[in-house]
């Protein structure tokens, strides 16, 4: 097989590795301040595809465009969600906590199915089918466009909990909760704050996905089991973690396919999460329990 | 001694004494008890038909478009002259112990005959319970071969097995090389590796070497039909460098399929699809001028029959943005039986109506081939697949030559030059 087909290969995985990156960056987020996992997180992420999807079909508005809006609004959903209901299970056993968000996740699947249907629905743009020749490399546009804009609000996240007080106060929540509450943080807040955060995060990466696949009210699930390996491959609770995860599941997953066999690419993503466990259960990039 | 003569009863004929009222019982429980379930009804009324279809879970789509079929049916047989049927509707769930059940239920609930059931699995389940309580069933679509193969008396199907399908694949691949002077050399053969694309696949291993086709498999990829990303498969494809492009597939990973093709910018000489997927209404209206050229070999209607025109008409008018597929077709052959059956038997007695539905002969239907007619196993072998082109979002037959309403377009227009 000529080179450039490995080198093709190679960078579509590492493009949409990205985008998982920053689908797991949110699931990532959120358990490393609230400690609560996220068993909705694919489903929270099927719901900004369908934003995306009724934006586009009824207004005629660019996914890219609309990134930041939708965020917002998944920022606002998360933030409610945390405070209205599962606050209240942040203190109670990890059993209970899973329940919930699993409640949570059959939830959302079944309002989606009850208002859009089961068929898929996507977007149509006008940069849809374009592709970059780079001498003999075909690179896929609409997925540098969403590796790319994975790679901004990364960087924006990453920027907010270095630089800024509320960020810094966050991270103060989830190196010690005793100790945020008793300087008078309002603990409270920053979860909200936080789960907000995560949501957003997954809601952009929902935004930018469904420029690559189709939206299905079912598509959740795979997502979520997909979001757990990168970040437990990556490092449960380290943000860069999660979009190194991405991107080695990604590329992973595509050069499988290529020297071995297609349908087992999937295979050798849970054999790379097994060597992770195996011999650094902490994550790639996760700091050891002490 | 003069004898008493009998008082006249009061009302007309008889009076009823305690020993004719003993004999008549015992005569009425003797009869029931030697006939207990020969219950003969004359053709007073409508037939019921009891449709079992995957109505809910992940077969829905295909279960809710069959029963299109269903919907458009009743004023079409009507005008043909069939006595009426009534429709039972039943949800397999798309579960094979759903469908069971499913149908005992409705034969409990009165139906005459059951109409079902799409998929294989959940078709060979209903069969079973037919064959258990003598109903007669009439498969719309499933293709697995065994469920002709056991002997079963109950059980018809006006549908290809899948060597069929694949044997007039071939054939109508063939007859399309003649006819555009096609030679293809190479071909990569991209499947989904769920049972049905696993089961296709090793069916056109075995077929094809039956038949002198001109191309050789070079590359076969296999891949999981709920993929979100084929760019991989579409890059190793492109890499085996040939002239064709055969697909087992479904319909978002043929959308998917497509938008890579585009993408990595390769447009094969033809795309030869023996599946579901390329031919579907949603392929049709997502991928818009993206969507033509490929060809389907697939059971389909001959638009050259009386029947198709009145069909299509009835499916246009009822759901004027849906385009008539398998699904329709071969539902309404389903009723269509049923109807012609009753109408012969004249009774809805499920041995009288078996044996009217053995004896069909309808040769003014819609599917290709010469008509509707059962073998001793209950096979319609007559029923053929036809070869589907894609063209400004419609569907031409462009084989067998009998069925034809349009000529191939061969080679395939490049994706990069549709405008």
């Amino acid at each position: 097989m000529p080179l450039e087909i490995y080198l093709n290969v190679a960078i579509s995985g590492i493009l949409t590795g990205l985008v998982y990156g920053l689908m797991a960056l949110g699931l990532s987020v959120i358990f490393g301040v609230v400690r609560v996992v996220n068993f909705a997180h694919g489903e929270m992420m099927t719901v900004a595809m369908y934003m995306a999807v009724v934006l586009f079909s009824t207004l005629g508005l660019d996914p890219l465009i609309m990134l930041v809006p939708i965020a917002a609004v998944m920022f606002a959903l998360g933030y409610i969600l945390q405070k209205g209901v599962i606050n209240a299970f942040v203190t109670r056993p990890e059993s209970t906590q899973f329940l919930l968000m699993i409640a949570i996740a059959i939830i959302l699947v079944n309002v989606l199915l009850i208002i859009f249907g089961p068929d898929a629905q996507g977007v149509q743009t006008s940069y849809s089918y374009d592709s970059y020749a780079v001498g003999p490399l075909i690179i896929d546009a609409t997925k540098a466009y969403a590796a790319v804009a994975s790679l901004v609000v990364a960087a924006v996240l990453f920027a907010f909990f270095r630089f800024t007080r509320t960020g810094t106060a966050i991270r103060g929540c989830a190196d010690n909760h005793t100790g945020a509450l008793v300087v008078g943080l309002d603990v409270s807040h920053l979860y909200a704050l936080t789960f907000g955060l995560g949501t957003a995060c997954v809601g952009a990466a929902g935004v930018m996905l469904v420029l690559l696949v189709d939206a299905t009210p079912a598509i959740g699930p795979a997502y979520t089991l997909l979001a757990f390996i990168i970040v437990i491959t990556g490092g449960l609770g380290s943000m860069a973690g999660a979009l190194l995860g991405g991107v080695l599941i990604g590329l992973t997953e595509a050069m499988a396919g290529l020297l071995f066999t297609p349908s087992a690419k999937s295979m050798f993503g849970f054999a790379i999460l097994v060597l992770v466990l195996l011999f650094r259960p902490q994550g790639i990039l996760g700091k050891a329990a002490r | 001694m003069n004898r008493k003569s009998p008082k006249p009863s009061a009302g007309i004929g008889p009076r009823i004494t305690r020993r004719t009222f003993a004999a008549s019982a015992g005569a009425l429980a003797i009869s029931a008890g030697v006939a207990p379930f020969n219950i003969v009804r004359a053709q007073s009324g409508a037939l019921k038909v009891g449709v079992i279809l995957p109505r809910s879970g992940y077969l829905a789509g295909i279960g809710q478009d069959c029963q299109r079929g269903v919907d458009i049916a009743g004023p079409i047989l009507k005008d043909l002259g069939y006595p009426d049927l009534e429709i039972m509707n039943g949800d397999t769930e798309s579960s094979v112990d759903t469908a069971r059940s499913r149908a005992e239920k409705m034969i409990g609930d009165g139906a005459q005959v059951l109409v079902g059931a799409f998929d294989s699995g959940e078709s060979s389940a209903i069969a079973q319970v037919a064959e258990q309580k003598g109903i007669p069933f009439i498969i719309n679509i499933a293709a697995a071969p065994d469920i002709t193969e056991q002997g079963y008396k109950f059980v018809f199907r006006n549908f290809p097995t899948a060597p069929m399908i694949l044997g007039d694949a071939f054939a109508n691949q063939l007859e399309i090389f003649g006819m555009t002077g096609a030679a293809p050399k190479t071909a990569v053969f991209l499947h989904v590796n769920d049972t049905f694309g696993t089961a296709m696949a090793k069916g056109i291993g075995a077929v094809s070497a039956k038949f002198d086709l001109p191309y050789k498999i070079v590359d076969e990829i296999a891949y999981d039909p709920a993929t979100k990303d084929l760019s991989v498969e579409v890059a190793k494809a492109k890499a085996a460098n040939a002239d064709v492009l055969l697909v087992v597939s479904r319909l978002n990973d043929a959308i998917l399929m497509t938008r890579e093709l585009v993408k990595q910018r390769w447009t094969p000489q033809a795309i030869l699809s023996m599946g579901p997927g390329w031919y579907e209404d949603q392929y049709l209206k997502t991928l818009g001028k993206l969507s033509d050229d490929p060809i389907s070999f697939v059971p389909w209607y001959d638009p050259n029959k009386k029947l198709s025109p009145v069909l299509e008409a009835a499916l246009a008018k009822a759901y004027p943005e849906v385009n008539m597929n398998t699904n329709h077709i071969f539902t309404f052959e389903a009723l269509l039986v049923a109807a012609d059956s009753y109408k012969r038997a004249g009774s809805a007695d499920a041995a009288a109506l078996t044996d009217a539905i053995r004896a069909t002969n309808i040769t003014d239907n819609v599917s290709i081939g010469p008509g509707i007619m059962f073998n001793e196993k209950g096979q319609n072998a007559g029923v053929k697949d036809g070869a589907i082109q894609n063209r400004d979002g419609k569907l031409v037959t462009v084989a067998p030559k009998a069925a034809a309403n349009a000529d191939a377009v061969w080679p395939m227009t490049p994706y990069g030059e549709r405008g």
